[in-house]
């Protein structure tokens, strides 16, 4: 049991980096951004080569994270906010979009083959019970759990969570309050696309390969973990992306699937989808 | 010359396709995602029932259009529990568990897929590549005369009217339900006999050559030319189907063009290349009738929540279709 819990809980923190941004971007705008995880391959990127060259893996990922931002940044600015009006579906079909030509540049730019990323990371690492936890499993956790509590803390006692849940329940309101959406919009583009950044790091040494395409099925369970926590409600994200991560292993361990782990989310996420329509908490922070 | 057969071939499997989730995404408003996975179910019932079962081809296009309505029929189904980004979310999962199941499901033949899958023949003598495109054109032929009928008929203008306010349609007695999933058989039958020309025309199939990607290619496609216009879809498949066949070196950047025209088509000019309420259909209208903008051309269709529409109005007479015809006849 202890194994597949630990392995649950550490990607299950992972894919709580990744979803964040895309749901309190949703929580905004009413659009879901698949292109987020294009920050997680280029985060990786960046990462390993500087590593490559020399400099230590936390300076890597800082600059990953940095370069994600601007990606983040760039895209609300001049993708995402003119095409607001044009509805959902136009939006999200460009951000796949956005994410296939990204995937392929990174291909082009860093070659198709893979790359290894060999970090030991300094925590106190050692077995518990038997299962031998590395440190990049420990930063894992307490990362994850940093980013629940953070977030809590953020968004129900700053002044940048307030404007976000005014903005989310009403933008035309809050911007006549004062609240300068386009702002608060940028804000959360750029923490996402960060935090997506770091993922993308832990990723690449957890696994010890950094490949292209290793953004596509994190990019699609992003969206099944936005979904089952109810869109739009951060804290329903964070606990969807334990509970897949979760059940990923759990079921692969002891079940032995006949489907491979990535088909089992999307199963959970149509059956769960049509017992509740609008995910598992649909009222959070805000209403969805 | 015969290259150029297969191309076109290729270009008109993709018409068809495009033409058929024309039908679900444009005229009936619905995000579908997934008709790569369709594509699937129908090339590999045909691969499947006519190398194991050694039905001829005819019989097993008939299986995998039946298979694929069914398919077809189940997501109509679950898509009137599920709205707009729930509905494309769950679109999106379902070409994931499809390939899944072709890949790990031993009756599809596991990761190699199937294989030396025989040529269709008519009156005794086998397919040729002639033999490929003309069936892909006779498909194409029905696809849009069934399209067309669609949008002219009360389905259509049922369709329409709940594509752009769902509620306020119901309210005024529209069917939805039997509607929306009516589009969704329509479609995905569609797909299937698409598919089932696909399989022996490649002669192997492989689980992997029908996911998602292949979904967002044929969305790309109809966002491309202009959602809810058949021909619209048309050129969408003609344009991104012969891109990377026609300019060899740009297959390699195949996807990074796909994604790049289909974001900068978005951004620039959201109702397609030729859609309803696109420039080019504006141009065209001031062209025949001086003096009117394209707004007064009594498509009635607005932009909705997925962008223009109009087509499946029914009031539109000639322009919206005689493209479409017109390329199914060349």
């Amino acid at each position: 049991m202890f194994p597949a819990l630990v392995d649950g809980i550490t990607v299950g923190a992972l894919y709580a980096l990744l979803a964040l941004g895309p749901s309190l971007v949703y929580g905004l705008l009413r659009v879901l951004d698949i292109a987020n995880a294009a920050a997680l391959v280029l985060g990786a990127y960046i990462g390993v080569t500087l590593f490559q060259h020399g400099l230590p893996w936390w300076l890597g990922a800082l600059a990953g994270m940095a370069g994600s931002v601007i990606l983040g940044l760039l895209l609300q600015r001049f993708l995402y906010r003119p095409l607001l009006d044009q509805g959902p579906l136009v939006v999200l079909v460009a951000s796949i979009g956005v994410f296939i030509a990204m995937e392929e540049a990174f291909r082009l730019i860093w070659k198709p083959y893979p790359r290894q990323f060999p970090v030991t990371v300094p925590l106190p690492h050692g077995t518990i019970a038997g299962t031998p936890v590395t440190g990049v499993q420990v930063l894992m956790l307490i990362l994850g759990v940093v980013v629940l509590l953070g977030s809590w803390w953020v968004l129900g006692h700053t002044r940048l969570g307030f404007t976000w849940r005014a903005t989310a329940q009403d933008r035309e309101t809050a911007r006549a309050m004062g609240v300068n959406v386009n702002r608060v919009v940028a804000g959360i583009f750029a923490a996402g696309y960060a935090l997506a950044a770091l993922a993308g790091v832990l990723f690449a040494i957890r696994y010890n390969t950094v490949t292209p395409d290793m953004g596509d099925v994190p990019a699609y369970k992003m969206l099944a973990i936005i979904v089952l926590g109810g869109l739009g409600n951060p804290m329903g994200t964070i606990l969807a992306a334990f509970v897949i991560g979760l059940a990923e292993s759990i079921v692969n361990t002891y079940w032995g699937f006949i489907l491979p782990r990535d088909t089992i989310a999307f199963l959970v996420l149509i059956a769960i989808l049509l017992i509740r329509p609008a995910g598992l908490l649909p009222k959070g922070l805000t209403r969805a | 010359m015969s290259y150029l057969l297969v191309v076109a071939t290729t270009v008109v499997i993709y018409a068809v396709l495009s033409v058929g989730l024309n039908i679900a995404v444009g005229y009936a408003g619905q995000p579908h995602l997934a008709q790569g996975a369709f594509l699937g179910i129908g090339a590999y019932m045909v691969a499947v029932f006519s190398t194991r079962y050694e039905l001829s081809f005819w019989v097993s296009m008939l299986i995998a259009i039946a298979v694929t309505a069914a398919s077809g029929l189940l997501l109509g189904v679950i898509s009137l529990r599920l709205r707009d980004d729930f509905l494309a979310i769950v679109t999106i999962g379902v070409n994931f568990v499809v390939v899944a199941i072709f890949q790990y499901v031993p009756w599809f033949g596991g990761a190699t897929g199937v294989y030396a899958i025989p040529l269709p023949s008519i009156g005794g003598q086998q397919f040729g590549n002639g033999e490929f495109l003309i069936l892909g054109l006779v498909m194409l032929a029905i696809a849009v005369a069934v399209s067309g009928y669609l949008a002219r008929s009360w389905l259509g203008l049922g369709l329409a009217s709940l594509r752009d306010d769902e509620l306020a349609s119901a309210s005024s007695g529209t069917p939805v339900a039997p509607f929306k999933i009516t589009a969704f058989v329509v479609s995905a039958a569609i797909a299937g006999m698409a598919g089932a020309l696909y399989a022996p025309f490649l002669s192997a199939v492989t689980p992997t050559s029908f996911g998602f990607t292949e979904s967002i290619v044929m969305l790309a496609m109809v966002m491309f030319g202009g959602v809810g216009t058949i021909r619209g879809a048309i050129l969408g498949a003609v344009v991104l189907g012969a891109l990377p066949e026609i300019f060899r070196f740009v297959s390699d950047y195949r996807l990074l063009i796909f994604g790049g025209i289909l974001v900068l088509v978005l951004r620039f000019q959201p109702q397609g290349i030729i859609g309803t309420d696109s420039a080019a259909a504006g141009w065209w209208s001031r062209f025949r009738r001086p003096g009117h903008s394209a707004d007064d051309d009594g498509s009635g269709g607005g932009a909705g929540p997925y962008g223009a529409v109009g087509a499946a109005g029914g009031s539109l007479p000639g322009p919206v279709d005689a493209p479409g015809a017109g390329s199914a006849g060349e």
